[in-house]
């Protein structure tokens, strides 16, 4: 059934209506959603730490943080994450993308333990345990909530949210 | 660490929390305004795309939220250890966006979905421990 079917009946609520629109293509996005965060909190974290203890009354100061390489570097990953975040958001729901992409937090704990050789306590494997299954949750569900809406310069295509993924071929020959 | 001390940290941390949750609610709803990104890159190029997004409002004030979010995160990373700021806030703003996104951008927060959030919410926790 097509999404304009569903507009035309008036018989069905539409909200309520929610699908994947997911394809390999969309999975490497989240996947860059989670490297760059996890990524990027850590080289703030060290650029901070560098940057000492920041009074209220000198919130200047963090401007100065900017020019500390591990800030820069931090920066520059937040700026990769947030271009792939905007994109995952276009084609997922809010509360799909977040809980999807908090695989991120397990990557740290593993690249701690089998790289930096630190040690993953009982309660750190149970916080492991618990974002996997979260993100085992969410992903076996839908990606995206339709509304029904026809929105920024699209006409049929925009509620193609419903059609599943875009193809540029599929968009050019339409 | 005193007991100021540590609710000056709180409070930094549901600074960053109020912050992140309109920033997020704000751009997943100019996201939505826009469209499917990669469908409007086919059409106008890349710079089209960027131009689209750049030119929402709604977008324009998220990012400014989420400004304000980042540097409270660096305001309280320089006094509060990362391994306390970081997943903390990053806890909360789980549950805070679930319920904006089902009453606000009125997604279909099913059970599934609030289960994964509980769920990510509380792994992140015990991983800060």
């Amino acid at each position: 059934m097509s999404s304009s079917t569903v507009r035309k009946s008036g018989a069905f609520d539409i909200a309520s209506l929610s699908q994947s629109t997911l394809n390999f293509r969309r999975y490497l996005v989240l996947a860059a959603v989670m490297v760059t965060a996890s990524l990027g909190d850590v080289f703030l974290s060290a650029g901070m730490r560098e940057a000492g203890p920041i009074s209220i009354h000198h919130l200047s100061s963090l401007f100065a943080a900017l020019r500390i390489p591990w800030v820069l570097a931090g920066i520059v990953l937040l700026t990769a994450f947030f271009a792939s975040y905007l994109t995952a958001l276009s084609w997922a729901d809010l509360t799909f993308v977040l809980p999807a992409t908090s695989f991120g937090y397990v990557l740290i704990a593993l690249l701690s333990k089998f790289w930096l050789h630190e040690t993953i306590t009982a309660g750190r494997w149970a916080g492991i345990l618990l974002i996997m299954a979260g993100v085992g949750f969410v992903a076996r569900g839908p990606s995206y909530t339709n509304h029904g809406e026809t929105t920024f310069h699209e006409s049929p295509s925009r509620t193609g949210a419903l059609e599943g993924p875009a193809d540029c071929a599929r968009e050019h020959s339409a | 660490m005193t007991h100021a001390a540590r609710s000056a940290v709180w409070l930094m941390i549901g600074a960053i929390v109020l912050f992140a949750t309109v920033g997020d609610v704000l751009i997943a709803s100019a996201m939505r305004q826009v469209g499917d990104f990669d469908k409007i890159r086919c059409r106008t190029g890349l710079f089209g795309a960027i131009l689209a997004v750049l030119g929402n409002v709604r977008f324009l004030l998220g990012v400014l939220s989420m400004a304000l979010s980042f540097f409270s995160l660096l305001y309280a990373l320089s006094w509060a250890e990362v391994s306390l700021v970081a997943p903390a806030s990053a806890a909360l703003t789980f549950v805070t966006n679930a319920f904006a996104a089902k009453w606000v951008l009125k997604e279909n927060v099913d059970r599934r979905r609030w289960i994964a959030a509980f769920c990510v919410c509380a792994g992140v926790f015990f991983l800060s421990r």
